[in-house]
């Protein structure tokens, strides 16, 4: 077996995520990788939600549309993903509330009604059902289950276990000989990186899809010494966490699209008072509430500008679990070197995609501190600096008077209009950016993958790493994912891209944010495929449109048709 | 910069006679006497917005953080609960607070939060040129409204007193005694402290003489009763021609 899939639905508030967790559980509990997409709509209860659990003994980050298992609770959920069923699928139904003429019939509301059970606990008469099916042993689900499930534990076993024997073996999922990896989100792996990063504040106001970093920092509070702080709206929001900054703790906030943009005030004045901050931008697709459970990469572009006036910022894409927590991390120790905001930009992929986290893969995470007074002469906040970085004190240090400033300042942070003196302070904060750059040559800003040599590449960023690098490898393409934005490592990423003759852009936007943004630096896409249906690409739906634009004579035609003309 | 005293090399840009001196005079009168019994200078905090009022902070020679527009109290309120031994107290002006930034101040109130806002309540945009704020009476003609507001103003001193503030004050800025006595008690009281300054602005809304005729302070007042504190702050509304009262209203 390479990988399996398995699809479960339901309607919303059916207990289909924490079903899903749990079959990922039992897979990874085998050795196995897994990846799971969840697709859920923006209501509380009812509505149709699935989630796709994928496993393969391979890392992977991605899920395929065609399935091999499908577990089916209503009619609706039979009906919808029948289609979309690999030839031999194994299909298991509740036979109290779905019409089939194949599969593996369950009477599940009668096994719940006959065994006192709830109706939620239905879900644990199809997973037992599932690890009969796919030759998974009632040992490996009874211990998932004890780990996974605290509530009603004794009776989830009995539900499980009527469902197993109802069921019937089709294949054998073998135990893998390697390392149990555990799942993780990708807002927990960010989370455990703010962590890592020294984080001691988190600053936000709910908003799918990174509300998941709140909760679970919310919880995290007491064992790390949190603090962790839900204000009135993402104004308050950013305002309180540069109060945090200037007070000299290292602080995060998290958002998407709609809350980042009440933030930006707040962000342009960071940049001019020197406050370090990290935001959490989690992308979904707009414009405005546009849809707000699923996934988009649109924000490319705010990122990269969001904010009046011109400063240094820090933007990174992280592409997985591994690369969320190690970038989180990374940005918090950026933004505090250098005194300027970081942005980390995700998506509801990355942010509620659940990943087996390797901690292997990832470099060493070092806290690093930033710059601090040492407390001889007096003390100036904006002392010019040849790298622009000014030493840090704080409220509370003896003899220092630290004074910051969101109109333009001289060194002790008074409020100036003095020519001189503004150029020069623009000077100060501009040139950051070039030192910030010199110091990311130790760092993997651009990732490739695939076919190292191929001479066409397929280019991508964030979340899509994960269905590019795999459809890349299948193909024998190379794939190059640049992680960090701004600034811009352009050395890095041509030295990615030498030998290349063909590049095939694939975002998860209607206008080509990374081509365009790449074109402006000299390098020219062939071919975009882009998708903003609000779904991240599958991978067999990303391979068949890459066949596509690989036997497209039009190698220098982009697929909007206007800007295919240039020399590379 | 001068240590040992209060004052910066910042050149003062307020109009002479503006009532901001009289608040700056003021709060540097309260600070010294803290710093003189011991209080470490170090651990004030002075925060402020953008208007006329918020160059205070390159006026005094402690910690600051001059903010944006209407964001005085979620800045204060980040600092103070990053470091809880510092005091932190805000400047800000009525188009600040009381417009911008409501729902900053209704929240602090709210969470009554260990901080002093003090607002320089003049009533009118001052580094805008005069337009018409929150607090302006009805008809106030300013140039962004020539014909005159058709709006009540809020009363400010209300909406903090529901929105739960512990500590609810009214001065002017012809009454430095009182001033002084005011900030002094709301930067000791433990919990979110509000003083609204009738603050004048001599060039877009002269309310001196108009202020001097109405205001009296508040005697035989209880402040602790809620219910009495809600009538006195309902005795003018920024806008009738009641007496002013001036002095605690609410503490609890």
């Amino acid at each position: 077996m390479d990988n399996l899939s398995i699809l479960i639905a339901g309607k919303a508030g059916d207990g289909i995520d924490k079903s899903s967790l749990v079959i990922g559980d039992i897979l990874a509990s085998l050795g196995y990788r897994v990846y799971i997409y969840r697709d859920y709509p923006s209501i509380i209860r009812g509505g149709h939600t699935f989630s796709i659990i994928r496993c393969s003994a391979d890392k992977i980050a991605s899920h395929l549309n065609t399935v091999d298992v499908l577990l089916a609770l209503n009619q609706e959920s039979f009906d919808l993903h029948k289609p979309g069923l690999n030839q031999e699928a194994i299909i298991i139904y509740d036979s109290n509330s779905v019409k089939s003429d194949k599969g593996i019939a369950i009477p599940v509301g009668g096994i719940i009604k006959e065994l006192k059970a709830i109706d939620l606990m239905k879900n644990s008469c199809l997973i037992g059902a599932m690890c009969k099916a796919i030759g998974i042993t009632k040992d490996t689900l009874e211990q998932v289950f004890r780990k996974d499930i605290s509530k009603e534990i004794d009776l989830n076993l009995q539900v499980a276990f009527r469902g197993f024997s109802e069921s019937k073996e089709f294949i054998k999922v073998e135990k893998l000989k390697q390392k149990i990896l555990p799942l993780v989100t990708g807002n927990e792996a960010i989370s455990q990186g703010l962590i890592k990063g020294g984080m001691k504040t988190y600053i936000a106001y709910p908003m799918t899809p990174s509300s998941g970093i709140l909760h679970y920092l919310a919880g995290a509070a007491e064992k790390f010494s949190l603090k962790v702080i839900h204000p009135e709206n993402e104004i308050a929001v950013m305002l309180m966490a540069l109060g945090f900054s200037y007070a000299g703790e290292r602080v995060a906030v998290g958002t998407s699209g709609g809350g980042f943009c009440l933030m930006i005030e707040g962000l342009s004045f960071s940049a001019m008072a020197e406050l370090p901050v990290v935001v959490l931008l989690g992308q979904r697709p707009g414009p405005s509430t546009g849809l707000p459970t699923y996934t988009g990469q649109t924000e490319l572009n705010f990122a990269l500008s969001a904010g009046h006036g011109e400063f240094t910022r820090f933007v990174t894409a992280p592409g997985d679990a591994e690369e969320a927590c190690y970038w989180s991390a990374v940005s918090l120790n950026m933004a505090w070197k250098y005194q300027i905001p970081a942005i980390i930009l995700c998506d509801k992929t990355l942010n509620e995609g659940m990943y087996s986290f390797d901690a292997d893969l990832i470099r060493e995470i070092k806290y690093e501190g930033p710059l601090l007074w040492d407390r001889k002469g007096e003390y100036k906040r904006y002392r010019h600096a040849e790298n622009g970085v000014s030493p840090l004190a704080f409220p509370s240090d003896k003899d220092a008077i630290v004074k910051v400033n969101s109109y333009e300042h001289d060194e002790s942070g008074i409020t100036t209009e003095d020519k001189d003196v503004t150029a020069k302070m623009q000077d100060k904060r501009l040139c950051k950016a070039g030192h910030l750059l010199d110091e990311l040559e130790r760092y993997e800003t651009v990732k490739v993958y695939g076919d190292k040599d191929s001479s066409t590449a397929i280019l991508c960023w964030g979340s899509n790493k994960g269905v590019c690098a795999e459809a890349g490898k299948k193909l024998g393409l190379r794939v190059v994912q640049p992680i960090v934005f701004s600034p811009f490592p352009l050395k890095q990423f041509k030295e990615a891209l030498r030998g290349v003759k063909k590049i095939i852009c694939v975002e998860n936007n209607a206008a080509g944010q990374l081509a365009d943004f790449v074109k402006c630096r000299g390098i020219n896409v062939d071919e975009r495929i882009l998708k903003y249906d609000g779904r991240p690409f599958s991978l067999d739906e990303l391979e068949q449109k890459l066949r596509v634009s690989l036997h497209s004579d039009n190698v220098r035609m982009s697929t909007l048709g206007v800007d295919g003309d240039g020399e590379r | 910069m001068e240590k040992d005293n209060l004052a910066t090399y910042a050149k003062n840009t307020w109009c002479p006679g503006c009532g901001n001196f009289a608040i700056l005079n003021a709060i540097k009168a309260v600070l010294s006497e803290l710093i003189g019994k011991g209080f470490p200078r170090e651990n004030i905090v002075i925060v402020s917005g953008i208007g006329c009022h918020a160059k205070i902070v390159d006026y005094i020679n402690v910690n600051s953080f001059y903010s944006i527009h209407g964001r005085v109290v979620p800045v204060a309120e980040g600092i103070k609960l990053a470091r809880p031994g510092l005091k932190v107290i805000g400047f800000s002006g009525d188009g600040d607070s009381y417009g911008e930034g409501l729902e900053h101040l209704i929240f602090a109130a709210k969470r009554d939060i260990d901080i002093t806002m003090i607002v320089h309540n003049n009533r009118v945009y001052g580094l805008t040129t005069g337009q018409y704020t929150p607090t302006s009476p009805l008809g106030f003609k300013g140039r962004s409204t020539p014909g005159g507001t058709t709006e009540q103003p809020i009363n400010p001193l209300e909406l903090a007193l529901s929105a739960g503030a512990s500590f609810i004050s009214r001065g002017t800025s012809h009454g430095m005694e009182l001033l002084k006595k005011m900030f002094k008690e709301a930067i000791m009281h433990k919990g979110f402290s509000l003083v609204d300054v009738l603050q004048v602005c001599v060039t877009y809304y002269n309310m001196y003489e108009y202020y001097d005729k109405k205001v009296y302070e508040l005697e035989g007042h209880d402040p602790s009763d809620y219910n009495k504190a809600l009538t006195k702050i309902r005795e003018w509304d920024y806008n009738n021609n009641a007496r002013i009262a001036l002095g605690v209203f609410y503490k609890r």
